[in-house]
This record gives C-alpha cells, sequence and structure tokens, in this order.
C-alpha cells in the first residue's frame, strides 16, 4: 500500500504557505503480466468499479485500461445530472441507490466532487401528464425517497421565469419536484475514483487501447492490448458507446446502435437558474454551471454515428425546446457545443452482469443515463466480479433479456422509443 | 445535377458540412429532410420461420460497425422513397445510395 497524501483543510494551508508541490494525484502504471482483474475502460463506470472491488471487496490486484486518458469519454461529455426519480421496481431501487452513494462519495473519496443538490423539477403540460408524474412521485415515496408534486402557482414560485403567458405553446399544470437531485462536478467524479483506487494499489494505465480477448474455450482469459498480451482472472467491459467494437472482438453482437447525443453551454451569466429543470413536451433539460453558463441537452442526433460531432439541425431544435420553456434564453449566446456516443438499447436500459463467456463481465448500454449512474454501476458490477454473481440491484438488467420477453421499458413508450 | 455529380465524383462529402444525403431521386439534399430506418444489412427470416432466436436475432442484434454502413432513409420531405446508403459512421462520408426497390430491399 503506497503512502496516502490526504486532502484537507490543513494540507491546504501548509501547501499554500510552504510552496510545497502537491504530488501526482494517481501514478501512471505500466502494464504487469497478469492480475485478478482488468477493466477495459477508464471512464467513470470502470474507474467506480475498480475502486469498489479494491475498497469494498479486498481486490486489489485489478488494473482499469483505457486507450485514451482517463476520464476522457463521456464521463466529462455529460450534462452532470443526478436524480432517483425512476418509476419502474429495479430502477428506482438502484438509481436511489446510485444517489445515496452520491451523497457520501465526497467524503468516501476524501475529493471534492461538487455534488450540488439544487433540486430537480420534471415539469407537466397537461393534466394528464401531471396525473403520470403523480403516479410516479408516489411510487419514489412508496420506495423512501423524496418527491414533491408542484401545482402551477408553486411552479411559478420556485421558477418564476418560465413561460406562463396565455401564449405559452406548452402551458405548464405543474411539475414533480425532487429536492436531493442536482448536479455533480463530472471530471471531478473520474479523478477521486481514479485517485481513490490508485490508493488501494489499482494500476490504471493510459494508453492501452483493448485489440482482442485471450481465450480458452468460451472462457476469457485475458487481453491483448496496444501495450502486451495481460491475463486477467476476470475481465469487465465498460466502454460505453464502443461495446459493440469490443464484443465484436469475441464475434458477439449485442442489442446495441451507438448514436450522438449534444450537449450545450452557453456564455456565462450571474445567477439565475437555481434548479435542474426537465421540459416536459419534449426531451430537453437545463441547469447552470457554477461558472454561469447554461448547461442543457436534449435528444440523440437520430442515426448511428462515433463521429463526437453533432449536427445542426438537432442544435436548432434544442434551442426552440430551451426558448419555449424559458423566453429569457433567446438572447443568450451558445459558446460550444460537443458529442459523446451512447450505446442505444431497445428498451432504453442498460445491461450489468455476467455474459455467454466465462470470467465476463459487461457493462453497457446505458443510454441518456449513464452520468447519474456512475456509482451504484460500479458499486454493483465490483459486487458481481467478486462473487460472479449478480448483485439484487441489477438482476433485471441482463443481457439477454429479449430472449426471454422480458424488455424492462422505463418510459412507457414501448420498445425502440429512440428510434421514434 | 451538378451538386450529384460532384458527390459521385469524388464518393465523399467533407465531415464538417451537415450530413447531406444524395437521393437518386432528388440529388443532394439535407439529411434532416429523410427518416433514418437503420441497419439495411439484414435480412428477415422466411416468415415460415418458428424458430424464436432467428427472430430475435433479426429485431435484437445489431453489428453496429464503426466504419462502413448500409442502412435506409426514407426522404419523406422529399420523394418520399427508400433509399439504402453507403455511409462511414466515425465519419459521416457519404458513399452511393439507391433506391431500395431497386436492389430488391423492398
Amino acid at each position: 500500500m503506497r503512502e496516502i497524501s490526504r486532502y484537507s483543510a490543513w494540507s491546504l494551508a501548509r501547501k499554500a504557505l510552504f510552496g510545497t508541490r502537491w504530488r501526482r494525484a494517481w501514478r501512471a502504471a505500466d502494464p504487469r503480466p497478469t492480475y485478478d482483474v482488468v477493466i477495459i475502460g477508464g471512464g467513470g463506470h470502470g474507474l467506480a468499479t475498480a475502486y469498489y472491488l479494491a475498497a469494498r471487496h479486498g481486490i486489489t490486484n485489478v488494473a482499469v485500461l483505457e486507450k485514451g486518458y482517463l476520464g476522457s469519454g463521456n464521463v466529462g461529455r455529460n450534462t452532470t445530472l443526478v436524480r432517483s426519480n425512476y418509476l419502474l421496481p429495479g430502477n428506482t431501487e438502484f438509481f436511489e441507490h446510485s444517489l445515496k452513494l452520491w451523497e457520501g462519495l465526497s467524503h468516501e473519496l476524501n475529493y471534492n466532487v461538487m455534488l450540488s443538490q439544487r433540486g430537480q423539477l420534471v415539469l407537466a403540460h397537461g393534466p394528464g401528464q401531471l396525473d403520470v408524474l403523480a403516479r410516479k412521485g408516489n411510487t419514489m415515496r412508496l420506495n423512501g425517497i423524496d418527491a414533491e408534486l408542484l401545482e402551477r402557482e408553486d411552479v411559478q414560485k420556485l421558477v418564476p421565469f418560465l413561460d406562463y403567458s396565455a401564449q405559452s405553446r406548452f402551458p405548464i399544470y405543474g411539475g414533480l419536484y425532487q429536492a436531493r437531485a442536482g448536479t455533480v462536478r463530472h471530471d471531478a467524479v473520474a479523478w477521486g475514483y481514479a485517485r481513490g483506487a490508485d490508493h488501494l494499489g489499482v494500476d490504471l494505465i493510459e494508453n492501452c487501447e483493448v485489440t482482442g480477448f485471450l481465450r480458452s474455450g468460451d472462457r476469457v482469459i485475458g487481453v491483448e492490448t496496444s501495450r502486451g498480451t495481460i491475463h486477467a482472472g476476470r475481465t469487465a467491459i465498460c466502454v460505453a458507446g464502443h461495446s459493440s467494437q469490443m464484443t465484436a472482438k469475441l464475434g458477439w453482437r449485442l442489442p446495441v446502435e451507438s448514436h450522438l447525443l449534444q450537449a450545450f453551454v452557453t456564455e456565462p451569466i450571474k445567477p439565475f437558474l437555481d434548479h435542474v429543470i426537465s421540459f416536459g413536451a419534449e426531451l430537453f433539460y437545463v441547469s447552470q454551471s457554477d461558472r454561469g453558463g447554461m448547461v442543457f441537452g436534449g435528444h440523440i442526433d437520430g442515426f448511428n454515428s462515433y463521429t463526437q460531432r453533432g449536427q445542426l439541425p438537432k442544435v436548432q431544435t434544442v434551442a426552440e425546446c430551451a426558448v419555449a420553456l424559458i423566453p429569457g434564453m433567446s438572447r443568450l449566446k451558445v459558446l460550444r457545443h460537443w458529442g459523446g456516443i451512447q450505446d442505444m438499447t431497445p428498451d432504453g436500459s442498460p445491461f450489468i452482469g455476467r455474459t455467454p463467456f466465462e470470467n465476463l463481465y459487461l457493462n453497457a448500454g446505458w443510454c441518456y443515463q449513464g452520468f447519474k449512474a456512475t456509482p451504484a454501476t460500479g458499486w454493483c458490477l465490483a459486487h458481481t466480479i467478486a462473487h460472479d454473481q449478480e448483485h439484487p440491484l441489477i438482476r433485471h438488467l441482463s443481457v439477454d433479456r429479449f430472449e426471454r420477453g422480458n424488455g424492462h421499458d422505463e418510459y412507457g413508450l414501448g420498445l425502440w422509443n429512440y428510434k421514434q | 445535377m451538378a451538386m450529384t455529380n460532384m458527390v459521385s465524383g469524388s464518393g465523399t462529402i467533407s465531415s464538417n458540412a451537415m450530413l447531406r444525403i444524395p437521393c437518386p431521386q432528388c440529388g443532394l439534399r439535407d439529411y434532416s429532410e429523410f427518416r433514418y430506418a437503420g441497419d439495411a444489412t439484414k435480412s428477415r427470416p422466411g416468415l415460415e420461420s418458428t424458430d424464436p432466436r432467428e427472430w430475435h436475432d433479426f429485431v435484437f442484434l445489431f453489428d453496429n460497425p464503426k466504419g462502413a454502413h448500409r442502412e435506409y432513409w426514407q426522404h419523406v420531405q422529399g420523394c418520399r422513397q427508400w433509399i439504402v446508403l453507403e455511409r462511414d459512421t466515425a465519419t459521416n462520408r457519404v458513399g452511393s445510395a439507391s433506391l431500395a426497390r431497386e436492389r430488391g430491399h423492398v
């Protein structure tokens, strides 16, 4: 075990007074020939899995292999929202577990992930939609999760700058508010888990691309990489949008299509938007960053893509949503928009668990919701790897569920809602 | 048409521009006039097939390639024809487009 340098007010003051240099937050490890567990993908999910394997299951002979640099993918490309307002059995408990882990994460990791529980408001634009939100809120409360149903007047008191006018295209009937939801500084999540895992002995290996699998029959016994052959007792795939490419090396096709999702940030303005707001008439969500920029996103672009660069018609659609919801945003300039690759699944739910290959575990298909799931995914996948048995919170997320007709359709829109 | 010739001449379109699709009927048009309809390389099992595995694989599994992709688009705001387009999913470079019915897809 390495000497651990903890962050504290004392260490900050000492460094400020004496000007000593901060040490690197984690080592630049070189690959060793053999590990107990190899995790492919050094994003939020892979790093969280490595951390919980070491911290909760005492498995420290672990490598995380990242083809670029740590946190270079979707963990730094999302809109940083965390919440647990889910309806279906399975999802409700899983995402609440995740939110509870978020609430303790800065202390757990001794790393400030800047969780800001500013509350999320989901809007209803008709009485039927408000009924649906009431049902979801009741489900949440029955599961011990905070939820509050707001009427139009309450919403107007909370966020007076939405479009409440008589001409409003989508009149506001009310909303469902979760006060514990909020935002997290997403890069800090990758860095915090990386540092925590490294301190416990995990090797974080960057610029190391997996090019193939070592197999003994249907058992995976390691990986071929751009930095040599690595043998592994158990191997986990956490590569988000590139999951199909990884499993193709095993001749295994997934129920996944990779699509591009854009996110946007405007020029910074003074504090204006205190909450996270989700439009009810389209997929659109917005919050204000600590720097002052309005951060928002919408739907995927709509066709298979690995380009990580968005198309302009979607920019227009998202901007129209923004202005329909908050007319005051019409004068803001968009500073940047960027894209991440989403692994879309037929029912909108992910896959976590064992695979047709012995000692190989898959975590894929997170669609729009990977970031908020990061701690619980790491928690449950670490358990699954350590025990070779799915954690109870993810039993409904098996990769073969469509063969058994067990799709898990959170949105109630039927399969393939991402294509509609 | 001149623009169509430009496309077939180089075989590619800059990935910096908006994705544009060379419709065999209407020429080069913005992708936003089209509806995307997914992987065109799959072939449906025979209607007499009762093997659930075969149907599962047809409906749910994808090659999802990073690179050359053959896919359906329908020109819903144009000639309404179904088109089979060759496109590179890593760069959005567009290759040939043909009418799906002429290729026996429909």
